[in-house]
């Protein structure tokens, strides 16, 4: 008996002992339970992580844009309009009023990272005979590159943007034969830029993006899109992904600007990924259910085979108090060595399945995510539910009558 | 009345109370017992020894009644005090299930010891190997207890019950389950330890033979003390 163990948990512990079969087999049971917990859930943040980061990777957390155009019907006094059809006016490329100083405001913000004004508008991109339509975004390189990490996803050339640079994806390089060094023409309505220089191209591991994107200077897009000094949005990186909409809607009022969340764009991805979240979660806590079920019973099992020993204890000046502490830690125990047990598991499989599991150029498909918060949290999981679980046969044993369980 | 270990005024116990099969097994007990005294009870089965035992054990309460342990009066006493109460003045020998089988034959005899004061220390220790190697039983110590005989697991309860220096020790049937022997072996273990301690000992028991060693007897029949008489004669 060690000198530093109170008597409850030296109790607790032979009892485990003794049982070793019982102990061992409930152990493994809870450690497959916890290996299955730690190997969704690292893989689900993972999954998660690396998705969004992918649709993270070529769009802002939040952008400003002008409010909508909107025709309003011609009143004559009173409730009488001049005319019941009202049609819906075009949408003309404008800039954000005063967006110098909100982007000052918002530089302030504490929940926001980074700000950059961007123009953009459409185009056809021209070399030679072939042509192709683009987004042009005109960025400031410093603010924007803190939002959309392309000097990152570059796979030719040099991220540098002068006047006469311009940065293209790799698909439209394909498509116009290009490389770095290279020259094109863009052609915004009447407006045409000079030969533009291609210093990089970037692969943003979006198929569409790579095609469409073209990066050139702020002051280039304005030019070429007629809206000299003015900005079409103003993007935003936020501290937390997650609570874009939430920010999105304080900012609306706030700036007078128009302002949509990646979450809001990407609706359907956003809810794929909370359903996704959801029938893990659901999964994740019926496994919890059946760990705690499982220790319930086996305690409960105890509780009955040891019966005889609880009233010799009792007799003997055990109170109930410490009768219920012996049955609390050994669910405890129970929980905490399957949480360890499990958690090395379950970092198994998932090295295992990161080894073998592949795309097919080789690269990994589901990025590692171990995180020492997630065994921390197994662990305190898995000790609680034991705990929570031990308490109705705890209970059972410290309301058990002496005389009772002595006769047996 | 100072010198008094144990003292029953009037104990009575029902069963089912208030219900049609209400019944009384005790009706209105009145006991004492010595200091240093080595008592037999007797008497038929359902006679009511078991409960009296429990009673005076503190592991039951009487219906009606005043039960005093060393001078103490038990009836007010909660839960938590009757067992405090119990660990600290009364030890137990039981004719079935004797020790504790996850634990050896030392850590059994330490355990009250143990469970009063919370944590292992060398003095239990030392009070443990002490009752047992006085009992003859130094070299089985480390053995688990369901590796000892019946005979050497009762001795080894003996021991446990001996461990708090207890003023009383209640003893139901235990020399019941051991062969002829060892049930001599036992008995003589206890009236030793009863001359040598001074402890108080009430044994429960069907043998003659054994309550003819005893100081004095006691016979419950239906639930009452038959005034003192001589034993019957050995069957």
């Amino acid at each position: 008996m060690n000198r530093w163990m109170p008597f409850e948990w030296i109790a607790a512990l032979r009892f485990l002992r003794e049982g070793r079969m019982q102990t061992l087999f409930i152990i493994s049971g809870v450690s497959v339970g916890i290996a299955v917990i730690v190997f969704m859930s690292a893989l689900l943040t993972g999954l998660q992580a690396n998705l969004t980061k992918r649709v993270l990777s070529a769009q802002a957390h939040i952008t400003l844009q002008p409010r909508d155009e909107i025709a309003r019907p011609l009143r004559l006094g009173g409730d009488d309009l001049e005319l019941a059809i009202v049609q819906m006016p075009l949408q003309r490329v404008r800039s954000i009023d005063q967006w110098q100083a909100l982007v000052r405001v918002l530089q302030d913000d504490p929940a926001i990272v980074a700000v950059s004004p961007v123009a953009a508008g459409s185009a056809l991109a021209v070399r030679g005979d072939a042509t192709r339509a683009v987004s042009i975004a005109g960025i400031e390189p410093d603010s924007y590159f803190r939002i959309v990490r392309l000097p990152d996803n570059i796979v030719a050339g040099t991220v540098r943007l002068s006047s006469q640079d311009i940065v293209i994806g790799t698909e439209l390089a394909r498509y116009l034969g290009i490389g770095v060094g290279d020259r094109l023409t863009l052609t915004a309505g009447a407006r045409t830029s000079g030969a533009l220089t291609v210093t990089a191209i970037f692969d943003l591991g979006n198929r569409q993006v790579n095609e469409r994107y073209v990066y050139v200077p702020l002051r280039t897009a304005q030019s070429l899109l007629d809206l000299i000094g003015g900005v079409t949005s103003i993007e935003l990186t936020i501290t937390d992904v997650y609570a874009a909409e939430t920010v999105a809607r304080r900012l609306q009022p706030m700036t007078g600007a128009a302002a949509y969340s990646w979450i809001a764009t990407n609706a359907q991805f956003f809810s794929a990924v909370q359903a996704q979240s959801l029938s893990s979660a659901v999964i994740r806590l019926f496994v919890a259910l059946s760990v705690a079920l499982g220790i319930a019973s086996v305690l409960v099992v105890s509780v009955i085979q040891r019966s005889k020993d609880i009233g010799i204890l009792r007799a003997m000046g055990t109170s109930r108090g410490q009768t219920l502490r012996i049955f609390l830690i050994q669910g405890a125990l129970i929980g905490l060595v399957g949480a360890v047990v499990g958690s090395a598991l379950g970092a198994g499989g998932l090295l295992v399945f990161h080894d073998h599991v592949r795309q097919a150029d080789g690269s990994e498909l589901i990025p590692l995510v171990l995180e020492r918060s997630l065994f921390a949290a197994a662990a305190l999981l898995a000790t609680l539910t034991g705990v929570l679980a031990a308490m109705a046969p705890a209970l059972r044993a410290s309301r058990l009558d002496p005389v009772v369980a002595i006769r047996g | 009345m100072a010198d008094d270990v144990l003292r029953l005024e009037q104990v009575r116990k029902s069963y089912n109370i208030g219900r049609p099969t209400e019944t009384e097994i005790l009706h209105g007990i009145d006991l004492t017992l010595g200091q240093g005294e080595f008592v037999a009870l007797i008497g038929p089965s359902g006679s009511g020894k078991s409960t009296l035992l429990n009673i005076m054990g503190l592991l039951d309460r009487p219906t009606s009644g005043r039960l005093f342990i060393e001078g103490q009066e038990t009836s007010a006493l909660d839960d938590r005090a009757l067992t405090r109460l119990r660990g600290r003045s009364i030890g137990f020998v039981f004719q079935h299930h004797l020790l504790i089988t996850a634990f050896t034959a030392l850590e059994n005899v330490m355990m009250p010891l143990l469970v009063e004061r919370g944590f292992p220390d060398d003095s239990m220790k030392k009070r443990a190997l002490e009752l047992l190697t006085g009992l003859g039983l130094g070299q089985w110590q480390h053995h688990l207890a369901n590796a000892l005989s019946g005979g050497q697991q009762q001795r080894v309860a003996v021991a446990r019950a001996l461990a708090m220096k207890p003023a009383l020790v209640l003893a139901d049937e235990p020399t019941g389950n051991l062969d002829t022997k060892s049930a001599e072996g036992v008995f003589a273990m206890m009236r030793e330890v009863n001359r040598k301690s001074g402890t108080s000992f009430l044994i429960v028991t069907h043998s003659l033979e054994i309550a003819r060693g005893c100081d004095r007897t006691i016979e419950l029949v239906d639930g009452q003390i038959v005034p003192a008489g001589a034993v019957p004669a050995a069957a």
